[in-house]
């Protein structure tokens, strides 16, 4: 396949998502600008200006016409996505790292890092159909983990928030009264920071990457571990095939083994693999830089890869991807 | 992608309409402009043109076309609305030329790992086979035809006819004019074996000449290295042809330099790899091509 390659950021790739219908793909990059693309051919199609800091992370709501970006200058911005303009802005006394809108777009959940006297935590904020009418304050604020939360995500019909981070445990939270519900097995879990979680198409199970090298497939429901991929690799990034059983892992490379490693242009690669046999399917290479930001357009029928090197590569594939056997 | 089926239909020149209600004559030559009605819900779009036919008179042609997109037929309502959109923030003043979205150069494919069970493990057997004639003590036998090492002699080699493998010996010169023997002896000549394809030009001059250009220079030798010495130390690498040590004919001790050839090119340039910098004998060797060569 010929990757289209879309150099609208001067800074690392921090996330990655395709809208509801797959044609439009917003990016979110260390240098304070989410921008958001065609998917279909990477032409870009706009800018969202106003954030201070490095934005984390992005969701865009099911309409496409409402965009959340979690930055860390300690603000949750709302924008149209159509015309770039600012809705609203939550502030925080620290980063959000992650944010998602609810099923129905009329919840979102957001996650802040620790700072100074602050812990993490995760706020659940009611997203009013009218700007004009949005309230300020938290429906409900749930502390607990230790460390940073990287991904806070709403679990099936909006009954739970499933959240992971630092601490290398995935916890299951009732979304209405805060109480943890789950957490996850340690024998059996993360052993390092847990870098990317995303959750299947019907939302039945999730997978979460994490820097031990390692990816895990859990239950949505019982948080039982089903399936365990290994790389070489610290995992930055992962993402589930809508259409087929793949998974895909992006990663990067341990910062005690930048000086020493061979920098050949385009050795960082995206792997994919088979997601109930657990075995490497292939490499996508391409980037100059690690993986940090992966997404699946939801027809399935391409992806994207955002890199430390700022580039999003836009990945049609060809039709023998879809025969692969192993 | 859109998808133009053209049907053109000619008007007749209408005498009684338009061209008469021009009430300037000396402005007939101006046409009224092309007018484009397109493509409605039905993707029928009709281009009107005028223009005059061979006989001078005023034509008026109208082209129906039907617009249809065959692939991305997958895109739903909203998804084409927002294809229009208009570009804000800093795309606002982007141009078509502006270089941020690129198709890559090149293709890249999804890498398989190496087919399971299939290739490493082959490589790993062959070099060990080889490995093991090697340390066998065995001479290495070295096939100047195909290059094979370990099987057989020159004289022997199964594939006399062959062109020989193009690692180390090929020159330019040479590779034309195996082609042009080639095509000789295709035409059903006799060619001799001295012209056949993959035959040895000039064999002997060329083979020592050759092995002199694989040659490699040992330098901060210990004055007690000899010829076995050196053979043993860069024998693993590949075949050896000749090795020789510097002496000084009255104290019978080595200058401290000698000289070692190889079969092979890539043999020569991975002893020096390895070797160069090698403690040997309390002294750290330097290892390097003979003549200066790069690449």
């Amino acid at each position: 396949m010929r990757p289209i390659l879309m150099k609208g950021h001067e800074r690392p790739l921090t996330f990655l998502k395709y809208n509801r219908d797959g044609d439009l793909l917003f990016s979110c990059a260390k240098d304070h600008t989410p921008t958001v693309w065609f998917a279909d051919n990477g032409e870009r199609l706009g800018t969202y200006r106003g954030h201070n800091g490095a934005v984390w992370t992005c969701d865009v709501s099911r309409d496409s016409m409402r965009l959340l970006t979690g930055s860390a200058d300690q603000t949750v911005k709302l924008w149209n996505v159509q015309t770039g303009t600012q809705l609203y802005t939550f502030t925080f006394g620290s980063p959000a790292r992650s944010v998602e809108f609810a099923i129905g777009d009329e919840l979102a959940v957001i996650t802040t890092d620790p700072f100074m006297e602050l812990t993490s935590a995760i706020h659940v904020k009611r997203i009013a159909k009218d700007p004009t009418e949005q309230i300020e304050e938290s429906m409900l604020v749930i502390k607990g983990p230790q460390g940073r939360i990287n991904r806070a995500v709403w679990g099936p019909l909006n009954r739970t928030i499933i959240s992971a981070g630092e601490d290398a445990v995935i916890r299951i939270w009732d979304s209405e009264t805060g109480k943890l519900l789950r957490e996850s097995d340690k024998e059996s879990g993360h052993k390092k920071t847990i870098t990317s979680l995303t959750k299947s198409a019907d939302g039945s199970h999730f997978l979460t990457g994490s820097l031990d090298k390692s990816a895990k497939l859990w239950d949505t429901r019982t948080l039982t571990l089903i399936k365990t991929y290994g790389t070489e690799r610290p995992v930055n990034a992962v993402a589930m095939s809508p259409l087929l059983d793949h998974v895909v892992l992006g990663g990067g490379q341990d910062a005690s083994a930048v000086t020493t490693t061979d920098h050949r242009a385009g050795k960082f690669e995206a792997k994919f693999y088979d997601k109930i046999l657990q075995e490497e399917i292939g490499g996508v290479k391409g980037h100059f830089g690690p993986i940090n930001a992966l997404a699946f357009n939801p027809d399935g029928k391409s992806f994207s890869s955002g890199g430390e090197d700022g580039y999003v590569r836009l990945h049609h594939f060809d039709p023998d991807y879809f025969n692969i056997k192993i | 992608m859109a998808f133009e089926r053209s049907d053109p239909n000619q008007s007749k020149p209408s005498k009684l309409r338009w061209g008469e209600l021009e009430e300037d004559d000396d402005l007939d030559f101006l046409l009224p402009p092309r007018e484009v009605i397109g493509p409605d819900e039905n993707g029928i779009k009709k281009v009107i043109e005028y223009k005059f036919n061979d006989e001078g008179n005023k034509v008026k042609i109208t082209t129906t076309t039907r617009v249809r997109k065959l692939a991305k037929a997958r895109f739903n309502k909203r998804a084409l609305e927002r294809r229009n959109w208009e570009k804000f923030g800093d795309a606002v003043r982007e141009d078509v030329g502006s270089r941020l979205t690129m198709v890559s150069t090149e293709e890249i494919i999804l890498e398989r790992p190496r087919a399971p069970g299939s290739k490493p493990e082959e490589m790993k057997v062959a070099g060990d086979s080889l490995a093991q004639l090697t340390k066998g003590g065995a001479v290495l036998m070295v096939c100047r035809t195909c290059g094979k090492k370990g099987d057989h002699w020159t004289s022997k080699c199964p594939y006399k006819d062959l062109a020989s493998p193009a690692e180390t010996f090929v020159d330019k010169p040479t590779a034309s004019e195996t082609s042009v023997a080639a095509s000789g002896s295709s035409k059903g000549a006799y060619v001799p074996p001295s012209m056949r394809a993959g035959a040895e030009r000039t064999a002997g001059s060329d083979m020592r000449r050759r092995n002199d250009e694989n040659s490699v220079r040992v330098t901060n030798l210990s004055e007690d290295t000899r010829e076995p010495d050196l053979l043993e130390l860069f024998r693993p690498f590949g075949a050896v042809t000749r090795v020789y040590v510097a002496m000084d004919q009255k104290t019978g001790a080595s200058r401290g330099f000698g000289f070692v050839n190889f079969v092979n090119r890539e043999d020569a340039q991975r002893a020096i790899n390895k070797l160069n910098g090698y403690g040997y004998d309390n002294l750290i060797l330097r290892v390097e091509w003979a003549t200066p060569r790069s690449n």
